[in-house]
C-alpha cells in the first residue's frame, strides 16, 4: 500500500502528521513525537516547550550558564532558557578570537602551557549564595586554578602549578564566604612533585594532597594557603558546607585500595571507598600555628598530627559526587557503580565525631562507622554521579549508566527510602554532571536543570566521527520534569554554574579613565615609533578605521615592542592587530591597551591589519611592518 | 503717560523682586544643556547623544558619544567637534553673568528704562546666539574635507526638528537651559507690561536726588 511505504520511508513526515494532529487536539496533554528527532524524543507538549525556551530576537535570557570547557581549557557562556552560546572565555589555552595568549599579559598568565582541563567552575559566594563577582575554575591537567572576573568576563589570574599536587580535579569549591577555594589531587605522586619512587611503593610513598587556596575578599587574588597530605587515594569531587557544616568540606575518593595498574579492576575490589569530611577552618588554624612542615614552599599538614581535622566515612564504591544539601545538613554521595545515593546526616556526623567511636584508621585518619552517619540509601537508579538541588526540597541526581536524571525528595529520612524518588527522565546520553539554578548555593532557584551529557550519538546534524557533547534543558518547576530543549557543545562540559542574570553587572567598554597602562595613547598624533639601539618601541593608536602610525620600520634582528591602544569608547568597537607572517594577533577591547614583544627575525614587508571587523572601512584598516634585511658581510665590507 | 515718563518710572517693589528672582533662571541655566542633538540608526537603537551646555559639550553614554559622533563624522570629512573651538562656550557664561549684574542694577536702581535695556540686550543676545548656532551647523555641514572617504553633498544639520542624514535620523531640540532663558525673557516682558499698566507717579530721578 502506498500509504504504508510512505510511512516507512518518511518517518519525519509521520512525525509531522502526528504533530499536526496534536495541534488540532489543542489542549490535549498527549505526548508528541518531535519532528526531526532520530530517537523519537517525546515532549509532553512540543509547542509549550518551544514557547518556554523561545527568547525573542533582541530579548535576553534569564540565566547565565557557565559551562566548563573540559580539555578545551576554556569556559563557555550560554543563555538559559534559549541555550544559545554567547561567548567563550579563554582561560588555559590560547584563543586567537579574543587575542588571548598572544599579548604579553595573557602569555604570562598561560605560563608557557597551551592547554588545560577545566572541570568545575565555582562562583564566589557570600553567606553561601552567589555574589556574581568571580568565577574560579580548575585545570585538572597542570594543577592550576584560575579566576575570571565577571565584571569584564576576563581571566585575571592563574595560580599554579600548585605545588605537591597532581591532577587538580576536586576543585574549585568555594567556601561559604569565599575565604578559600578548596582543591584536591586526583592523582597521587611522590611528594614533592619531581621526586621519584617506584610504583611498587605506591601505597606508602605516594600521596594525595588537599589544598586550601586563600582568596582575598576585596580583590579575589588567590594565594597558596595550606595543604593536607593524604593516603594515595584518588580524590574526586568536593562540596563545601553551610550553616551547621560551614567549617567543613567533603571530598569523595576512589582507589582507596591504593592500587596501581589497571585501575578499572584494581581499584574496584573493595565494596566501599570513602567520603572524607575535612574541617578547613581547623586546617587553616593548624597551618597558622606552624604545624606540619614546609614542602616546596607550602605548609603541609599530616592529618594524623592534627586531631579533629579529617575523617573518613565509607561510601559506595567509585563515587563521584559529594554534595551538601542547601541548608548544609545532609551530604549526598553517589557511587558510580551503585544503584543508590547515600545520604549522610551532618548532625549525626558531628555526634559520631564527638563519641570518638571509630572502626579503624587510614594512616592515622579515623574512619567512622557508615551506619552511624548514613540516614538513607535512596534507590535513584544506576550510576548516580552528581546531585543538585532546587527550592522545593528536591534533589536531582544524574545517572550515568542509566542515562537518566532522578528527582527525589530530600527527606523525611524515615526508612522508606524508595518512596523518596518521585520522577525520572531519560537523557541523551549518559549524563555526567547536571546543574540547577543556584543548585549548589544556600538558596537554589529551581526552575531549570541542564543535563550535561557525555555522548550525543548522532542527535545532531552529522559532523563526522568527532562528535560534540549534548546539553539538555529540563523544566523542573512542576512536580515532575519535562524536557525542553537541547544544544551541543564542543568538548567538554563537566560541571557548570547556572546563575540568575540579575546578579551580574558586566561593563561594556573599559573606561579611558581606568586605563593605567603608562603606554596608552588617546590620539592619533601620539602614535610613534622610537628606536633605542636595537630596540624598537611603538605606541600604536587604533580607532575607526586606521592605525597610527601606519608604518613600523625595523632592522632585522631588532627587538620590537608594540603597545596598541584601542581609542574607542563605544561598545562592540573592538579592533584587532594581526601581523602577517609573525604569528601575532591581538584584539583590543574599547579603551584597552595591549602589549606584544617579538624579534623582527624575518626580513621583508609584513602587512598588519585589523582582524576584528569594525566598520565600513575595516578592510582599509591596515599598515606595514617593514623589516630591513641585515647587511650581508660583503655589504658591510663595501661600506 | 508719555514714553519718556514711563521709562523713568520707578519699578514697584514686586517688579524689582521679580527681576532679582528671574536672575535665578540664568544661574540654573548654567547647569543644563542649551540644546540636545540625538542620532538614531539601525545599529544605534538607543541613540547617540550630544548635549550643548552654555560652557561645554557633553556626549551621551558617560561622555563616550561625543567621540563616537566625531568618529562617524570623520568618514564624511566633517571637522572634529571640540568644545575649545567654540568661543560661544566662553562668551555665553560671561554674557549670563553680565545679565545677572544688569538685573541686579535694575532691581537696585529700579527704573523701567533699565529693565528695557536688560530685556532688549538679552533678546539680542538670544537671537545672536541662535544665529551663531545655525552658522556653526552650516559650517560643519559645508566645510567637508575634500579627502573624505565618503563624499556627501554639503548639508546643514537640523537646528530644530528632525532630519534624515545617510543612515541616521537626527533630532535637534532645545534643552532645559534654552527654556529657562526663554522664561527669563518672558518674565521680564511680563514685568514690563504690568509696570506699564500700573498707575504710578513719576518719581524724582534718582540721579537728581543723589546730586542734591
Amino acid at each position: 500500500m502506498v500509504l504504508v511505504s510512505f510511512n516507512k520511508e518518511y518517518p519525519m513526515f509521520r512525525g509531522l502528521v502526528a504533530l499536526t494532529l496534536a495541534a488540532l487536539a489543542a489542549c490535549a496533554p498527549e505526548t508528541t513525537p518531535v519532528a526531526g528527532s532520530k530517537e523519537g524524543t517525546r515532549l509532553a507538549d512540543a509547542r509549550d516547550a518551544a514557547q518556554r525556551t523561545f527568547v525573542e530576537p533582541g530579548k535576553l535570557d534569564d540565566y547565565y550558564l557557565f559551562y566548563s570547557g573540559g580539555h578545551s581549557g576554556q569556559v563557555y557562556v550560554a543563555g538559559v532558557p534559549s541555550m544559545r552560546h554567547i561567548a567563550t572565555i579563554p582561560v588555559f589555552a590560547p584563543y586567537p578570537a579574543t587575542g588571548y595568549g598572544f599579548d604579553d599579559e595573557s602569555k604570562k598568565l598561560l605560563g608557557g602551557y597551551t592547554w588545560g582541563d577545566v572541570h568545575h567552575p565555582a562562583l564566589s559566594k557570600v553567606k553561601g549564595d552567589y555574589d556574581g563577582r568571580w568565577l574560579f575554575v580548575n585545570d585538572n591537567a597542570n594543577n592550576r586554578l584560575a579566576r575570571i572576573d565577571l565584571r569584564d568576563f576576563k581571566t585575571k589570574q592563574i595560580l599554579g602549578p600548585i605545588p605537591n599536587s597532581s591532577g587538580n580535579h576536586g576543585s574549585a569549591f568555594v567556601t561559604e564566604n569565599t575565604e578559600y577555594a578548596l582543591v584536591a589531587s586526583r592523582f597521587s605522586i611522590p611528594v614533592p612533585r619531581g621526586s621519584y619512587a617506584p610504583l611498587s611503593k605506591y601505597a606508602t610513598e605516594y600521596h594525595g594532597v588537599l589544598s586550601g587556596i586563600r582568596i582575598d575578599s576585596a580583590t579575589g587574588t588567590m594565594a597558596m594557603g595550606w595543604q593536607i597530605l593524604t593516603p594515595p587515594f584518588n580524590w574526586d569531587l568536593a562540596a563545601t558546607g553551610r550553616e551547621i557544616s560551614k567549617d567543613w568540606a567533603v571530598w569523595s575518593s576512589y582507589n582507596t585500595e591504593r592500587a596501581t595498574g589497571r585501575l578499572e579492576v584494581t581499584a574496584s575490589q573493595k565494596d566501599r571507598d570513602y567520603i572524607t569530611f575535612v574541617n578547613w577552618r581547623k586546617a587553616a588554624a593548624a597551618a597558622a600555628a606552624g604545624k606540619g612542615r614546609m614542602i616546596d614552599g607550602v605548609r603541609v599538614l599530616n592529618p594524623a598530627e592534627v586531631p579533629g581535622m579529617m575523617y573518613l566515612v565509607p561510601l559506595a564504591k567509585s563515587p563521584h559526587g559529594a554534595d551538601f544539601s542547601p541548608d548544609g545538613r545532609y551530604v549526598v554521595g553517589g557511587g558510580k557503580l551503585a544503584p543508590y545515593v547515600t545520604v549522610y546526616d551532618f548532625a549525626k556526623f558531628l555526634k559520631a565525631v564527638e563519641s570518638g567511636a571509630t572502626i579503624g584508621d587510614e594512616d592515622g585518619i579515623p574512619v567512622l562507622k557508615y551506619e552511624d552517619i548514613r540516614v538513607a540509601e535512596v534507590p535513584v537508579g544506576l550510576g548516580p554521579l552528581h546531585t543538585q538541588f532546587d527550592d522545593q526540597g528536591y534533589a536531582y541526581t544524574s545517572l550515568f549508566v542509566e542515562s537518566a536524571i532522578a528527582k527525589w525528595k530530600l527527606g523525611p529520612f524515615d526508612g522508606k527510602d524508595s518512596a523518596l524518588v518521585v520522577a525520572k527522565i531519560p537523557v541523551h546520553f549518559s549524563v555526567g554532571h547536571l546543574v540547577t539554578a543556584h543548585g549548589d548555593a544556600r538558596h537554589p532557584q529551581g526552575k531549570y536543570l541542564i543535563s550535561m551529557n557525555k555522548l550525543s550519538k548522532g542527535r545532531h546534524l552529522n559532523v563526522g566521527p568527532s562528535q560534540p557533547e549534548s546539553s539538555q534543558l529540563i523544566d523542573i518547576a512542576g512536580a515532575g520534569m519535562s524536557m525542553l530543549y537541547e544544544a551541543y557543545t564542543e568538548p567538554e562540559p563537566h560541571f557548570a554554574q547556572l546563575v540568575n542574570a540579575d546578579l551580574l553587572k558586566p561593563i561594556e567598554v573599559y573606561p579611558k579613565a581606568e586605563n593605567k597602562d603608562p603606554n596608552a595613547i588617546w590620539a592619533a598624533a601620539d602614535g610613534k615609533v622610537t628606536r633605542k639601539g636595537n630596540r624598537v618601541e611603538v605606541k600604536l593608536f587604533s580607532i575607526r578605521s586606521y592605525f597610527s602610525p601606519g608604518a613600523i620600520e625595523a632592522q632585522q634582528g631588532d627587538s620590537v615592542i608594540i603597545y596598541v591602544t584601542n581609542g574607542e569608547q563605544e561598545r562592540d568597537m573592538l579592533h584587532g592587530f594581526g601581523i602577517v607572517g609573525y604569528n601575532i594577533n591581538l584584539v583590543m577591547d574599547p579603551g584597552e591597551t595591549k602589549t606584544v614583544r617579538f624579534k623582527a627575525t624575518k626580513p621583508g614587508v609584513w602587512p598588519f591589519y585589523c582582524t576584528n571587523f569594525c566598520s565600513a572601512m575595516h578592510q582599509e584598516m591596515q599598515g606595514y611592518l617593514l623589516v630591513k634585511p641585515q647587511a650581508t658581510a660583503a655589504e658591510v665590507a663595501r661600506k | 503717560m508719555s514714553l519718556t515718563v514711563y521709562l523713568d518710572q520707578v519699578l514697584s517693589p514686586r517688579a524689582r523682586l521679580a527681576v532679582l528672582g528671574a536672575g535665578g533662571f540664568l544661574v540654573i541655566a548654567l547647569g543644563f544643556p542649551l540644546w540636545e542633538i540625538t542620532m538614531f540608526a539601525g545599529q544605534f537603537p538607543e541613540g547617540i547623544r550630544m548635549w550643548i551646555y552654555p560652557y561645554k559639550l557633553v556626549g551621551g553614554n558617560a561622555g563616550a558619544d561625543l567621540q563616537g559622533i566625531n568618529i562617524l563624522n570623520h568618514y564624511i570629512g566633517m571637522a572634529e567637534i571640540r568644545a575649545q573651538d567654540f568661543p560661544e562656550m566662553k562668551f555665553i557664561p560671561f554674557a549670563l553673568g553680565l545679565f545677572l549684574l544688569l538685573g541686579f542694577r535694575t532691581a537696585v536702581f529700579a527704573r523701567v528704562h533699565q529693565l528695557v535695556d536688560l530685556l532688549v540686550l538679552f533678546i539680542y543676545f538670544g537671537l545672536f546666539s541662535l544665529g551663531v548656532f545655525y552658522y556653526r551647523m552650516y559650517t560643519f555641514g559645508h566645510q567637508l574635507s575634500p579627502e573624505a572617504p565618503i563624499k556627501v553633498a554639503p548639508f546643514t544639520p537640523p537646528v530644530f526638528g528632525h532630519q534624515h542624514i545617510a543612515n541616521f535620523d537626527v533630532y535637534s531640540y532645545p534643552g532645559p537651559a534654552t527654556y529657562l532663558l526663554g522664561a527669563y525673557a518672558l518674565l521680564l516682558g511680563v514685568v514690563l507690561v504690568m509696570e506699564a499698566r500700573r498707575k504710578a507717579p513719576a518719581a524724582t530721578p534718582v540721579y537728581q536726588v543723589a546730586a542734591a
